[in-house]
């Protein structure tokens, strides 16, 4: 339970479907306090948020505790997230967190600790038991569905999920939590990313990482210098803004080259690309449907997926031609692939091979 | 029901201390610096308290003052007497296991200007009055030890430092907020300057604690009003917890609690587990404490894992918003930093049974085993 309305619906939908299971609700605390003056209201990590989520958990009758992930969090969500920019990569930090905290931590911790048999969670994504394995399915709510931060869970985790908002719309979901009164109703949602104060991640970088930024140039694709950047870390592709230049089009960041520090531009159509390497390829059904096959493509949040053929490679890794070209595949985003509504896996976007 | 196993944190409000708070918060409603005949009745109920406690620990009444608890006593005695004797020096003597009412409030002069020196403490948790005598400066004005840990149970030799202290001519401070219920403070055989008292550790009620403070003791108060407790401590009396403080106080003397062989029997049936380790004195510890340190758990998870099977424990040290760190008592005693995350205190009350105790004793040994075998394999870095 994060303290925000969806996670405090799904734990009511649980309580109240009664039957013999016994609903327990948990908050994970993923970093210590932040620092006298930041004021994170809208974050679900908050000391605010425990406070909504044990009124909710108190009103719904359920056991509540507070589950300290703060080691493994900042090691697995946060450093990885500093190591992403320093890495000339775009993070993806809910993914980790889901991937390492949420199915990996809160999964094997909670059913030692609470003796529990599966996770339940306020994602917006369906699961259907169907020829032997379980899938993973987009929500009934397109605009909410969030499959494409669930595409590392596994078929043991998958099984031992639960996603009560599934079939559910957002309005749905506000439109219980105030017939419930619960205190989490009209919760804003959250934007910013829980750890980062101000949406200010550079900051970040300097304490965990000691990098302050290093000046060095911006060249446009034939390798003219036309700017000056603050440090390459500060930079991800398919950046439009605080680039400082003036080229008389829009121009967007293009690659980031952690190597020389430098950060390419190029205009916007020179940022879509039809083809792309992914690696870290994982497989919801455990393997990939076979060494060559279609799918529909999606490398960012709420971005629409296009069609695409997809070839392995290897173990872990394939190569994504979609049929009309996409616009800015970001190193270290997730490409998550799906046939139809169900979810088949997905992988990290790799730097283009030079 | 539970089992209930967590009387160092707070304990059940006896029936008798419910009977005499009831009227002082029905019929009995006046201010006790009221005039008339209900502030009256107030104000005799809060004068029979303060003599009855004073009586208790062999003090007199004006040397009682009530406070909202514990933590208010120990905050209104280390600022209140270091304030007052800032003129003649600005240095605090304190241990590095006390509560951490007395190490904030330590922390709040240190930011002021005052200098604190933290004692160490031996592998129990004891502190030795060599140091303390040592530590003793003609600028030091305070010298703040506990009776007894919260945490591990250790008794510290307070009469010792007490001597040192006197003859030092320092103010002494004790915090007795958890040795209480196994005998009444005492002032006169601690040579104390001030002690800190909590109804709740007793059997009695939540929100009243006092601070005893010895006669002519300079002190500055804390809560600033009208002249309520000889202008020590502002704020209209708790006049119904006053009476259930000191009925509890009257029923811990007068009942004293045998509880030391089903501790030990705890101790014994626990330290018999596999990575099971005591943490604090063997001997000189409460004796209704039993703590522990286990490998390869988390204490937060074992504490979860036991309510839900109907035992309520503790890691030992407050966690409200499940902060991470290990107890500062189990680092100061030199603990291993991972092995103090596996921190679990047991403390029991008057209504233990042996049942009880051989009930937690599997049911630890059950959860250990199930939390041990879900730790991930070690290091499964990408």
């Amino acid at each position: 339970m994060s303290g925000g309305v969806d996670s405090s619906v799904a734990a009511a939908l649980l309580a109240q479907e009664g039957g013999d299971d016994e609903v327990i609700g948990v908050w994970m605390r993923t970093h210590g306090d932040l620092p006298e003056g930041y004021e994170l209201s809208r974050s679900c990590c908050s000391p605010d948020a425990a406070d909504d989520a044990r009124r909710v958990a108190q009103l719904l009758k359920i056991p509540f505790f507070i589950l300290n992930v703060e080691r493994e969090f900042g090691a697995r969500v946060i450093d990885a997230f500093v190591d992403s920019y320093l890495d000339g990569a775009t993070p993806n930090p809910c993914q980790a967190c889901n991937q390492y905290i949420k199915f990996d931590e809160l999964l094997r911790r909670g059913l030692a600790a609470y003796g529990a048999d599966a996770v339940a969670t306020g994602h917006y994504a369906r699961l259907e038991h169907r020829d032997g394995r379980w899938r993973l399915l987009r929500a009934a709510d397109a605009d909410k569905d969030q499959t494409y931060f669930l595409w590392v869970l596994d078929q043991e985790q998958l099984a031992r999920t639960r996603f009560p908002l599934g079939s559910l719309t957002k309005p749905e979901v506000r439109a219980m939590a105030a017939e419930l009164t619960l205190p989490t109703a009209h919760k804003p949602e959250s934007q910013e990313i829980c750890f980062v104060p101000l949406g200010d991640y550079r900051a970040l970088l300097e304490e965990r990482r000691g990098y302050a930024g290093d000046p060095g140039p911006i060249v446009d694709a034939d390798g003219t210098r036309v700017g000056t950047h603050t440090g390459y870390a500060h930079y991800t592709v398919g950046q439009r803004h605080g680039l400082g230049v003036a080229l008389g089009e829009a121009v967007y960041v293009r690659e980031v080259q952690p190597a020389t520090n430098t950060v390419v531009i190029g205009r916007r159509e020179e940022i879509a690309q039809r083809t792309f390497s992914v690696h870290g390829a994982r497989f919801t059904a455990g393997a990939p449907p076979s060494e060559r096959f279609t799918a529909s493509v999606r490398i960012r949040h709420r971005a629409p997926d296009v069609p695409a053929e997809v070839t392995m490679v290897g173990r872990d890794r394939l190569v994504v031609e979609t049929d009309d070209p996409v616009w800015a595949p970001a190193p270290g985003q997730a490409a998550v692939l799906y046939a139809g509504d169900e979810c088949l896996g997905g992988g990290r976007i790799a730097r283009a091979e030079a | 029901m539970a089992i209930y196993l967590d009387h160092a944190a707070t304990s059940p409000l006896l029936p008798e201390v419910l009977d005499a708070m009831l009227p002082y918060l029905t019929e009995h409603h006046g201010n006790p610096s009221s005039i008339h005949a209900s502030g009256r009745r107030a104000r005799q109920a809060l004068d029979e308290a303060r003599e009855e406690i004073a009586s208790a620990i062999g003090a007199k009444p004006r040397e009682v003052v009530f406070t909202s608890g514990g933590s208010e006593a120990d905050n209104l005695a280390v600022k209140g007497i270091a304030w007052a004797g800032s003129a003649r020096g600005r240095h605090v003597i304190t241990s590095s296991v006390e509560h951490k009412a007395v190490l904030n409030s330590c922390a709040m002069l240190a930011r002021q200007g005052f200098e604190i020196t933290y004692l160490r403490v031996d592998r129990s948790g004891g502190v030795d009055p060599a140091d303390v005598a040592a530590a003793i400066t003609d600028r030091t004005t305070l010298v703040s030890v506990m009776s007894a840990s919260n945490e591990v149970g250790t008794v510290q030799p307070v009469a010792e430092i007490g001597a040192i202290c006197r003859e030092r001519k320092v103010p002494f401070h004790v915090d007795a907020v958890q040795s209480a219920a196994f005998g009444p403070p005492t002032p006169d055989a601690w040579q104390a300057t001030a002690i800190s008292l909590s109804a709740h550790k007793l059997g009695g009620p939540k929100g009243i604690g006092a601070l005893y403070v010895r006669q002519g003791t300079a002190m500055l108060p804390q809560v600033h009003g009208g002249a309520q407790e000889r202008q020590r401590r502002a704020g209209t009396e708790n006049v119904a917890g006053a009476a259930g403080f000191a009925t509890a106080v009257r029923l811990a003397h007068e009942r004293p609690m045998s509880v030391a062989p089903q501790r030990d029997r705890l101790l014994e049936g626990l330290t018999a587990l596999p990575g099971v380790h005591l943490t604090g004195d063997p001997v000189d510890r409460l004796p209704n404490s039993a703590s522990v340190v286990i490998e390869g758990i988390e204490g937060g998870d074992l504490v979860a894992a036991l309510d839900l099977e109907g035992i309520e424990a503790s890691t030992g040290s407050a966690c409200t918003t499940g902060s991470v760190d290990p107890s500062h008592v189990l680092l100061a005693m030199g603990i291993d930093e991972g092995l103090a995350h596996g921190s679990l205190r047991l403390t029991l009350g008057r209504e233990t049974t042996e049942a009880e105790i051989d009930r937690t004793i599997a049911a630890v040994d059950a959860c250990i085993g199930r939390l041990r075998a879900s730790a991930p394999d070690m290091v499964a870095t990408a």
